[in-house]
Parts: C-alpha cells; sequence; structure tokens
C-alpha cells in the first residue's frame, strides 16, 4: 500500500474538466490520466490556452473537476489546502504585509496550532534565508524587483512544507537572466526538500533543465496528455555543461518537435 | 576752495576708502594662502547662488499654486459686488465682511436657547452630523461588508438599497418624528439614512473587486473567515470604504441645514432660518460660507486619514 501512495503520489484519473460560460460551455480537458511519484519534478507544458494552468489548479483544488478523480497521498482532493502549496504566476502576494508577513501568515496558519511565536517566526525567517532574502524581510512587495517577489512566493510556498509544491509559471514574468538564476535555485532548493513538484510553463528549456518528466499537452479545445518524456539526466545539474550535453539536447528537440510539428498552434 | 572740488575730495576719500577694504584681507594674509582660500570661497558662493536659484524656483511655485485660485475668489466676490450694488436687498462683499468680524468676535456667547453664537451652532450641527453618521458607518460598513462578500446577501440587499437610496432625505424626517417624537433625535435620524448608502455601497464594491488571485491565497492557505477578513478584505477594501465615507460626510453635511430648517433647536441650519426670519441677510451668507467652508474642511480632514491609511 505505501508502495503504491508513493508511485501514485498525485493521480489523476480519467479527469474532464468542461467550463459553462455564458457563451455555452466549453470543454477545457478531456480524458487526463496522470501519475507522479513521490519526490517527482514534473512539468506540464503546452501552448498557451491548452489548459495545462486548468490541470494545476485542479490539483490545488481550486477547480473541480467535472468528471473523474483526484488523488494526493492517497487521499480524495475536494478543495484547495497547504499540503498543496502554489506558487502564482503573479505572485501574489499581499501588498499591504511585508515580506515576513506575507510568509508568516501562512507558517501560521499550518503551524500555529502546535507551535508558539517565536518557532513561528524562526520558520519563517528560515524560509525568506532559504531563498536568499533574509534581508528584504521587512519590505512591502512594492518595494523590491519582480524576482525577489517570486522568490517571496517561493518561500511561502516551501515554509507550509507541501506535500506537493504546484508552480504556475512561476518565472513567466521575468527577464531571461533573471529566470535562469531563479532555476538554478529552484533546482538546489528542490534537492534539498526532497518535495513533490508539479510545474506548468511554456519555456522548453526550463522544462527539460528542471523536469523528471516532461507531459506535452495537446492543443485545445478538449486538450489531452499528448506525450511524456521522461528526462533521465543525472542531478545536480548544471545549465552550462548540459549547454553541450548531447542527450539535453535531444530531448529539447523532441520538446521542440511535439510543440511545433505535431501539435503547432496555427497563428492566433 | 570751490564746492566741486569738495565734492571730487569726498570722493576720492570714499574711493580710498573702498579700495583699502577690499584689499585688506589680501594684505592680511600671504598670496599663497590666498589662492587657496579663494577655493572653497567660490564653492560657498556657488552653494549659495545654487539655494537662492531653489528658493527662486520654490516662490514661483508657490505662486503659481497661489494665485489661480486667488484669482478665482477676487473673480467671485468682484462679480458678487456687482450684483449686490445691482440688486436692493443682498448685501455685497464688504457689509458681510463687517457683519462677520462683529460675529466671529465672540463666537460662543450664550443669551438662552434663542440666542446663543455662532460657534454654538456649528458645534450643535456637527454633533448631530457626528452622531448621525457615525450610527451610519458602524452599521453601514459591516453590511457592506457582507453585502460584497456573500452573493445571496447580495442579491437581497439590491432591491431594498435600489429603491430607498434615491429618496430624498427630508422624505424620511416625519418617519424620524413618528418613532422618535422628538426633533433633535428625527434629524439625527435623517443624516443617518442619508448617510449610510455611499458607504454600504462603496465598501460592497470594493469587497466584491477584491482580486481572484488574493482570495486563491485564502483558498489555499485555508484561512478562516476572521483572518480572510482583518488580512485581505480590510486593507483591500480600505480605500474604497473612504471613499464611501467621505461621500457620506458630504451628504450629512448637505442634509443637516436642510434638517435642521425643519426641526428647529441649536444649530447652523435653523439659525440660518432664523436669520431669515429677522431679515438679516448677512448673516445667511456668512452662514452659506461657514457651511461650506467646515464641509471643505471635513472633506480634507477625511482625505489626509485616507492618505495615511493607504498601503502604497
Amino acid at each position: 500500500m505505501e508502495k503504491i501512495i508513493q508511485e501514485k503520489y498525485v493521480q489523476l484519473e480519467n479527469v474532464n474538466m468542461t467550463f459553462v460560460t455564458r457563451k455555452g460551455t466549453f470543454e477545457a480537458l478531456r480524458g487526463i490520466d496522470l501519475n507522479i511519484r513521490e519526490g517527482e519534478f514534473v512539468s506540464v507544458i503546452g501552448h498557451s490556452g491548452c489548459g495545462k494552468s486548468t490541470v494545476l489548479n485542479l490539483i490545488a483544488g481550486l477547480l473541480q473537476p467535472t468528471s473523474g478523480l483526484l488523488f494526493c497521498a492517497g487521499r480524495e482532493i475536494d478543495g484547495p489546502g497547504p499540503e498543496r502549496a502554489v506558487v502564482f504566476q503573479n505572485h501574489s502576494l499581499l501588498p499591504w504585509l511585508t515580506c515576513n508577513e506575507n510568509v508568516y501568515l501562512a507558517v501560521e496558519r499550518v503551524f500555529g496550532k502546535n507551535e508558539n511565536k517565536a518557532q513561528l517566526r524562526a520558520r519563517t525567517k528560515a524560509a525568506l534565508d532559504l531563498v536568499g532574502l533574509g534581508h528584504a524581510a521587512d519590505k512591502r512587495p512594492n518595494e523590491i524587483s519582480g524576482g525577489m517577489k517570486q522568490r517571496v512566493g517561493i518561500a511561502r510556498a516551501l515554509a507550509m512544507e507541501p506535500k506537493v509544491l504546484l508552480l504556475d509559471e512561476p518565472f513567466g514574468a521575468l527577464d531571461a537572466l533573471t529566470r535562469a538564476h531563479l532555476q538554478d535555485e529552484l533546482m538546489s532548493i528542490m534537492a534539498k526538500s526532497g518535495c513533490t513538484a508539479v510545474m506548468v510553463t511554456h519555456d522548453v528549456d526550463e522544462a527539460v533543465l528542471l523536469s523528471d518528466r516532461i507531459v506535452m499537452m495537446t492543443n485545445g479545445p478538449a486538450a489531452t496528455i499528448g506525450e511524456i518524456l521522461p528526462v533521465a539526466l543525472p542531478r545536480p545539474r548544471k545549465r552550462l555543461e548540459l549547454a553541450e550535453n548531447a542527450e539535453y539536447n535531444h530531448l529539447r528537440s523532441e520538446v521542440l518537435k511535439f510543440l511545433y510539428e505535431r501539435h503547432a498552434k496555427k497563428a492566433a | 576752495m570751490s564746492v566741486i572740488s569738495l565734492q571730487r575730495k569726498n570722493l576720492e576719500t570714499d574711493m580710498n576708502h573702498e579700495t583699502s577694504a577690499a584689499t585688506q584681507p589680501a594684505k592680511a594674509a600671504p598670496a599663497a594662502v590666498t589662492t587657496v582660500a579663494e577655493v572653497p570661497a567660490k564653492a560657498t558662493n556657488s552653494a549659495i547662488s545654487d539655494r537662492a536659484a531653489k528658493n527662486r524656483q520654490l516662490i514661483s511655485a508657490f505662486f503659481q499654486w497661489l494665485l489661480p485660485p486667488l484669482f478665482g475668489l477676487m473673480l467671485f466676490t468682484a462679480i458678487w459686488a456687482l450684483i449686490s450694488y445691482q440688486s436692493e436687498g443682498l448685501p455685497g462683499p464688504i457689509p458681510t465682511w463687517h457683519a462677520a468680524v462683529e460675529l466671529f468676535s465672540d463666537p460662543f456667547y450664550n443669551n438662552g436657547p434663542n440666542d446663543m453664537g455662532i460657534g454654538w451652532n456649528i458645534l450643535n450641527s456637527l454633533e448631530r452630523v457626528g452622531l448621525g453618521f457615525g450610527m451610519a458607518a458602524v452599521l453601514g460598513i459591516p453590511l457592506g461588508f457582507i453585502i460584497g462578500r456573500f452573493a445571496f446577501a447580495s442579491r437581497m440587499a439590491a432591491p431594498i438599497i435600489g429603491m430607498l437610496r434615491p429618496v430624498s432625505p427630508l422624505a424620511w424626517l416625519p418617519i424620524g418624528l413618528l418613532v422618535f417624537k422628538a426633533a433633535d433625535p428625527a434629524a439625527i435620524w435623517v443624516i443617518f439614512i442619508s448617510a449610510i448608502w455611499p458607504m454600504i455601497i462603496n465598501t460592497a464594491v470594493g469587497v466584491s473587486k477584491v482580486p481572484e488571485d488574493y482570495m486563491n491565497v485564502a483558498r489555499v492557505l485555508k484561512l478562516s473567515e476572521w483572518k480572510i477578513a482583518t488580512r485581505i478584505l480590510f486593507p483591500f477594501v480600505l480605500p474604497y470604504m473612504m471613499t464611501g465615507v467621505r461621500l457620506s460626510i458630504g451628504v450629512a453635511w448637505l442634509v443637516i441645514v436642510a434638517a435642521e430648517m425643519l426641526t428647529g433647536g441649536i444649530g447652523i441650519g435653523f439659525w440660518v432660518w432664523d436669520e431669515w426670519n429677522n431679515l438679516n441677510v448677512e448673516h445667511i451668507i456668512i452662514a452659506i460660507f461657514v457651511v461650506g467652508i467646515v464641509g471643505l474642511l471635513l472633506e480634507q480632514m477625511l482625505i489626509m486619514i485616507a492618505r495615511r491609511f493607504s498601503y502604497e
């Protein structure tokens, strides 16, 4: 039993999602089947509008599937909860709270019942130190850069010690250099925490660099999983070494072929 | 000696005096030192001229800020003077000014309830506005939160608010007189009922505009309703709420004059009516200015408070 849960830590079984809008119904996802191992890093990649964020929101519990089942650690997902922490695309920090207070809000919610204030503060500080933002703890989100905001978002999510970390295009809004820097940081943080992660992205390099498996989605409507590509590159991975690595470049071109040959999106 | 030569002599001594004054420091100090000393002297000179330029800029900015409203007021006073010159009963700016000086020289005299200073009248009106507005805030802001937060409450309240909001405030006065059987609570009731709508509506609009992202954070963290209210809704809604409060206090101050005219008692509204009965038109004009200026001060005070609480 234990073993099955480890193998199917996050489980999606024949998940369908249809949105009812004013203009009628829109079938976003059809027949999604996916199993994620404990400690695995899975990327979901696809063209915009393919419903990859919907998959993430379903796992987060922010959306309820029209039909199908979702499990996390052997229990059915019936709503959002701190054991499935989300790093939002636009950081979603509360602008009236300092970085410290933003993280503390999450820490207090998860550990407040069993720990005293000093312990909660220590957890908050540790989380901010982990993302290298100890010095900016007392700044408000509008006083720090976009990359720093996203790091606080990651700190907030990790401070909850989630079973699964869900990342919704976490670096999409950042410039290329900051993005590369944060990707490296995320890799080392994930190696330390051993946390299971699902990341939605549209960046091929990011997917290959960070993932153990890449889930490639077909175009919507009624999008589904096209292919799943295992990434067997050894860890720790180094960005510069990989640039010359034949396996890396092969995987990269596999994803590109999927996206631009087999499932090319017509120009919008 | 002629007068001219005398004058020239004076001139020469003056000139000598000047040159000696100019050369004195140079003589006192060795030549090498003076050249070095010139540099900081120049620097302070330029600093002084910088400061002077900055001062000039400040002064010109100040005048640019001050002049347009000043011209506006002057134009207003001129038109008023012109109209009062043409019309028989309307006092001009100058007699009004004299009456105002007399009135405000003793604002807090008390010759019984029918003859009290202007200060007492203003304070009594402010007290009524404060009570009516305060009760409206205590009830209206939480109501706004509930209406904004829960779709059911919003749909429930929509027809009531939609129907009652456009009713003229004074239409509520007879109901107040009937229920409270006294003039003063009835006036406060009118203030209450006219001030409550902007606060309910603006608060509710604010709550309904809370970004989905923040609510998603709350959902992922499974925050309690209390934490959602204090950590997310309240800080976000505060600017909307302050707009509601400002509109409300504006309405309350608008309505007080009319309400007091009808209910009587001590207050700026009844004072206007009283002065009309005495045909003391200067005082009516003064009352108009007083009402306007007090309203302006209330508004400015609330803008300052709103800025204090802004998180940006």
